[in-house]
């Protein structure tokens, strides 16, 4: 079991609050992605979760016990770092084995349990290296396997992917998503990047400030962002945002339009008028960022390649259906 | 990559250093070997004669000879052990973080600075003093009878002021040590349950290792040759008991005024230097190993 709640956590270093106030609740077996902007808090709020940092109001409950005075170890989470973190003096083995020990099992249960991690990770030609011998790739397994042979009722992962180049991301992203599903282990995975969140997460925390913004899952986050920042956030390229007469028409202060919502038509008619300033050619997409005089630039996708090249004119009409409005406070507004 | 010209200019220019470096070490080195082999005596000037290796053998057979090697080894493995066994722990405090930090390490760096022959005064007049030292005032609070520590425990009292210099410096080298173990990796050990003592064997001694090699090596170099404070304190007594070999070597040449012994002497000294270097490389070197 790992039900993962929590309410009305605080943080704050002296005067400077990181976390203001936090009310979450992750369900057994989940991947949970926290995401947002550098300096949002999600590391932060990952390691209070972990128990490296102490919360300053409200309460953490794992699987209903209040733990904010529980230390890491007994929290029965395990985590995987940045850095990875391995030990540099000891073999894979010792690296993976360190927790069981400190636990105080059995050797051969020991023996047992880190052969087992190994295999599912394709480690066991590795064991008795040492994490220096290793590429980056083989180290991030080695701590996965680390965190996953304690049999945690949680795992937490703090940026793991981002000092790999981006193919290993990629393959590593696919492995770490089949391993989770396979183990049923809740997971929380902290990142800065939406496309990681996108395609991970269960559901996606988006924070910002110290505050969520934001829980649900990947598409509710895409077609029904609950603010401007939500809906800035998610999506790639971002979504392009009017504000002025054309917003108050449609009864907001700003509307928003995704890229992929854009219809491009070469000197059409209707719609947004403006000039190609850039065109990237993709091959299965092209970019076009357009200088559309009062709605100031906006950027549309278009799947497949479009001829366009820099100083055509372009209409661009938006889908009626996709417009999101936004109101005052950029809150956004449901029909 | 170097081309064949920067190569050529960079020998061209090392030359006139290294040229004077090796003429700095050559020439005391082979005058030295060439008086070894001599009866020179300064207290009967004009009768130098070539005696072979008759000095070595009137170096190595002096019961003074053995003792002193005794006396070499026994202090430079108390002082080594001594600024490590303390030099950790104290290394270990100074990392946390405490109000008034900066001045405490300067502080506990201060002794280092001290030049041996004054720290040597300070220990011998104004601490260890039987009479009027801080120790025999202490006793004597305690109602306990002061000790002479340069006739009771010499050899002693010599190792307790050489730490006292020699801890600064392990402090020091582990302290920069600590402070560059990875904080994320003391985190994953508190995530898989260390205990602080655990942490300590398990990652934060591992961690030292290297440079626990360099400050071994570093001292040994030093502590090997020692001589201010033995002069200073106790001139190498009673008897035999704090002379080292340098200060063997000292006694022969400007003591007795044999030229010729003492010669052979620096050359024996210089061999046991490197016996010693050859073990402690394949000993602790190994750690040095990135």
């Amino acid at each position: 079991m790992g039900q993962i709640t929590l309410q009305g956590v605080q943080k704050s270093f002296g005067p400077v609050h990181i976390i203001k106030g936090a009310d979450l609740d992750i369900a057994d077996g989940s991947f949970v992605v926290f995401v947002g902007p550098s300096g949002c808090g999600k590391t932060t709020l990952l390691r209070l979760i972990a128990g490296l940092e102490d919360v300053t109001g409200g309460a953490i409950l794992i699987d209903g016990r209040n733990v904010v005075d529980v230390p890491p170890a007994k929290r029965g989470l395990s985590m995987v770092f940045q850095s990875y973190a391995l030990y540099p003096h000891m073999s894979v083995r010792g690296n993976i084995a360190f927790g069981l020990k400190m636990a105080g099992v059995a050797r051969d249960e020991i023996n047992r349990k880190v052969e087992a991690a190994a295999a599912t990770l394709n480690l066991t030609p590795y064991l008795d290296r040492k994490p220096r011998e290793l590429s980056g790739g083989q180290r991030q397994r080695v701590a996965i396997g680390r965190a996953i042979v304690r049999e945690p009722k949680a795992f937490l992962f703090d940026e793991p992917l981002s000092n790999l180049d981006a193919a290993l991301r990629v393959q590593m992203r696919l492995e770490v998503t089949r391993l989770q599903k396979q183990l049923g282990t809740t997971a929380i995975y902290v990142t800065h990047d939406q496309v990681e969140a996108m395609t991970m997460a269960d559901k996606i925390v988006v924070l910002n400030g110290g505050k969520i913004e934001q829980y649900g899952s990947p598409l509710e986050l895409y077609e029904k962002p609950a603010n401007l920042f939500v809906a800035g956030f998610i999506g790639s390229p971002k979504m392009n945002f009017v504000t002025g007469e054309l917003a108050k028409q449609q009864g907001a202060t700003t509307i928003g339009v995704r890229p992929e919502h854009l219809k491009v038509e070469r000197n059409g008619q209707g719609g947004w008028h403006g000039t190609v300033s850039v065109a990237e050619h993709l091959g299965s997409d092209t970019f076009l960022y357009v200088d559309a005089g009062p709605q100031g630039m906006l950027t549309a996708r278009y799947i497949g390649e479009l001829d366009l090249h820099p100083g055509d004119k372009v209409s661009l009409i938006p889908d009626p259906a996709r417009i999101h409005r936004f109101d005052d406070s950029g809150k956004s507004i449901r029909a | 990559m170097a081309t064949q010209q920067t190569q050529l200019l960079a020998r061209t220019l090392l030359t006139p250093a290294v040229a004077l470096l090796f003429i700095w070490m050559i020439v005391p080195l082979a005058l030295t070997i060439y008086f070894a082999t001599l009866h020179y005596n300064l207290l009967d000037p004009g009768s130098e004669s070539f005696v072979g290796l008759e000095n070595f053998r009137y170096f190595l057979t002096d019961p003074a000879f053995l003792a002193s090697l005794q006396n070499t080894l026994v202090l430079v493995g108390s002082v080594l052990a001594i600024t490590i066994i303390l030099g950790v722990p104290l290394a270990l405090l100074l990392d946390q973080q405490v109000v008034g930090l900066s001045i405490v390490r300067l502080m506990v760096i201060a002794p280092f600075f001290v030049m041996p022959t004054v720290s040597a005064l300070v220990w011998k007049n104004l601490l260890m003093h039987p009479v009027s030292g801080l120790f025999a005032w202490i006793a004597h609070l305690f109602g306990l009878p002061a000790i002479d520590w340069f006739n009771e425990a010499p050899l002693f009292s010599v190792i307790l002021i050489i730490s006292w210099q020699w801890l600064p410096f392990a402090t020091l080298i582990l302290l920069t040590a600590l402070q560059s173990l990875d904080e994320e990796q003391k985190e994953a050990a508190e995530m898989d349950g260390a205990s602080a003592i655990s942490t300590f064997i398990y990652i934060t001694l591992p961690h030292l290792a290297r440079p626990i090699t360099v400050v071994i090596l570093i001292e040994t170099i030093f502590l090997l040759t020692v001589f201010a404070e033995i002069f200073v304190t106790t001139g190498g007594g009673p008897g035999l008991q704090t002379t080292n070999i340098a200060f063997l070597i000292y006694s022969q040449a400007l003591i007795q005024y044999d030229v010729g012994s003492a010669s052979a002497g620096g050359l024996v000294a210089v061999v046991l230097a490197n016996i010693v270097a050859f073990f402690l490389v394949r000993i602790v070197g190994r750690n040095l190993e990135a």
